[in-house]
């Protein structure tokens, strides 16, 4: 059972390395005058509180393509795990397919062990991931779960760095959000307050 | 980019002695001596503005910076023009010097004038605009931002903004530079909770702005000065300080 579950895991990603086998079809069509659809990011404000017991993720939920909003309502907190989620902001596309295939193996790894995720785990496969795609895969993450040994709460950069904080903010409305913080965070906040700090943070 | 940045151009293989400057050579054309503004030398950081019914609030802090080096710590970034402004300087301190100056002898001719008219915020407002616009249109720019605080001929509170490129408006709270990414946000919702905000709120307003600036803006100081215009009077406070609390720093924290 272990072997498979291993065996599993490996061919859940299965090269090393950036995939350069469409470089010379994309240059070939680059010449022949064909524009390339661009990635569609987020303009995401996503943040992250520790509280006494716990972690507070927030998102808000617009999606736009240029200046344009493409989705009035989409979903920026992943799954991971039951007791871990990641919002993403970035690249709609890398933080949805990096956030799920780091569930996939988080599961794999749960059923290996026996045991329950520990936040730890995504973040070490997310920043090796992402560290290996030198910040190509454009996923600028907050990771926040409670495992064994408490809450977590971590930021994860799309070049691989991670920071641990009791408070972040990612995206481009990161800073507006930061200043909430700043002006409102204490130590030992209580499940409401921490709620509501996250809610005036995603407003600002 | 060109124009900021802070290294020497140069192509890698390249022997010095044939990248002498110009004015040297035999052939050279006459080199202009004037040069042409291409980067902020000693820089303030933000300054924040408010409108309430009674007065207007300017605040700013008292850092030069020197680069990343906060190289003069007791600069007046704040300018009591006359009795109805007050103009606070974002960007070059040399060139929002240069604006001082020509604002003092602006006020001194008036006096000089002797005709009982003096000029009011909006006056100002659109003065410095015309005179930025101006420089801008010369590839010269002075490059500052400034936030004219004041009052109309009427009384009537007046809050302006005026861009190194000669972009300006009024509104109801203003912030430039980092300012207007951290601050800017905290200023609206105060506004929009609370309308009717007095002088007293709006300074202690500012204060929790500064202090969330000089948590996050890393060419912020702890120590800056609130003016404020309001019943016809100007004044611009002794350089005060922010309490700052650095407890959620003190967990041992590291990386992962």
């Amino acid at each position: 059972m272990a072997a498979v579950v291993d065996q599993m895991m490996k061919t859940a990603e299965e090269s090393k390395g950036f995939s350069f086998d469409n470089c010379r079809r994309n240059a070939f069509m680059a010449k022949q005058g064909v524009t390339f659809p661009t990635a569609r990011k987020t303009g995401t404000t996503i943040v992250g509180v520790i509280f006494n017991e716990g972690v507070v993720l927030g998102a808000d939920t617009r999606a736009t393509g240029g200046s344009i909003v493409c989705d009035l309502n989409c979903e920026k907190i992943h799954y991971i795990a039951d007791n871990v989620f990641c919002c993403g902001a970035g690249t709609a596309a890398d933080t949805e397919f990096t956030t799920r295939m780091v569930s996939s193996k988080m599961e794999l790894l749960k059923l290996r062990t026996g045991r329950e995720g520990r936040v730890i785990s995504a973040l070490r496969m997310l920043k090796q991931y992402l560290f290996r795609y030198q910040g190509y895969v454009s996923a600028a993450l907050v990771l926040g779960g409670v495992d064994v040994t408490g809450p977590a709460l971590y930021t994860v950069y799309p070049h691989g760095s991670t920071d641990k904080l009791p408070y972040v903010t990612m995206g481009s409305g990161s800073l507006a959000a930061m200043s909430v913080f700043e002006d409102g965070y204490k130590l030992g906040l209580d499940e409401e307050a921490a709620k509501k700090l996250v809610r005036d943070a995603i407003r600002a | 980019m060109a124009l900021f940045s802070n290294h020497l151009h140069l192509p890698k293989n390249v022997d010095m002695k044939d990248r002498v400057a110009d004015f040297w050579r035999d052939d050279a054309p006459i080199a202009d001596p004037k040069k042409h503004t291409l980067r902020p030398i000693v820089t303030g950081t933000s300054v924040l503005g408010i409108k309430t019914k009674s007065g207007v609030v300017i605040a700013a802090d008292t850092l030069g910076s020197y680069g990343s080096l906060a190289r003069f710590r007791d600069v007046t970034r704040l300018m009591r023009v006359n009795d109805s402004t007050i103009i606070g300087g974002f960007g070059d301190y040399a060139d929002f010097q240069h604006i001082m100056k020509l604002l003092e002898q602006q006020t001194i001719d008036d006096k000089v004038i002797g005709d009982g008219v003096y000029r009011d915020a909006p006056s100002i407002h659109s003065w410095l605009r015309c005179v930025l616009y101006n420089r801008r249109n010369k590839m010269n720019p002075l490059w500052n931002t400034v936030i004219v605080a004041g009052s109309t001929y009427a009384g009537e509170p007046y809050l302006g903004y005026v861009d190194k490129i000669g972009v300006s408006f009024q509104d109801k709270s203003v912030a430039t530079g980092f300012g207007s990414y951290i601050a800017q946000p905290m200023l609206r919702k105060a506004m929009e909770e609370n309308p009717d905000m007095s002088i007293d709120d709006a300074k202690r307003l500012m204060v929790r702005c500064l202090r969330v600036l000089f948590y996050r803006d890393c060419r912020a100081l702890n120590r800056f000065q609130i003016g404020v215009v309001a019943e016809g009077q100007c004044t611009i406070s002794e350089p005060i300080s922010a309490e700052t609390d650095w407890s959620v720093g003190a967990n041992p924290s590291g990386y992962e």
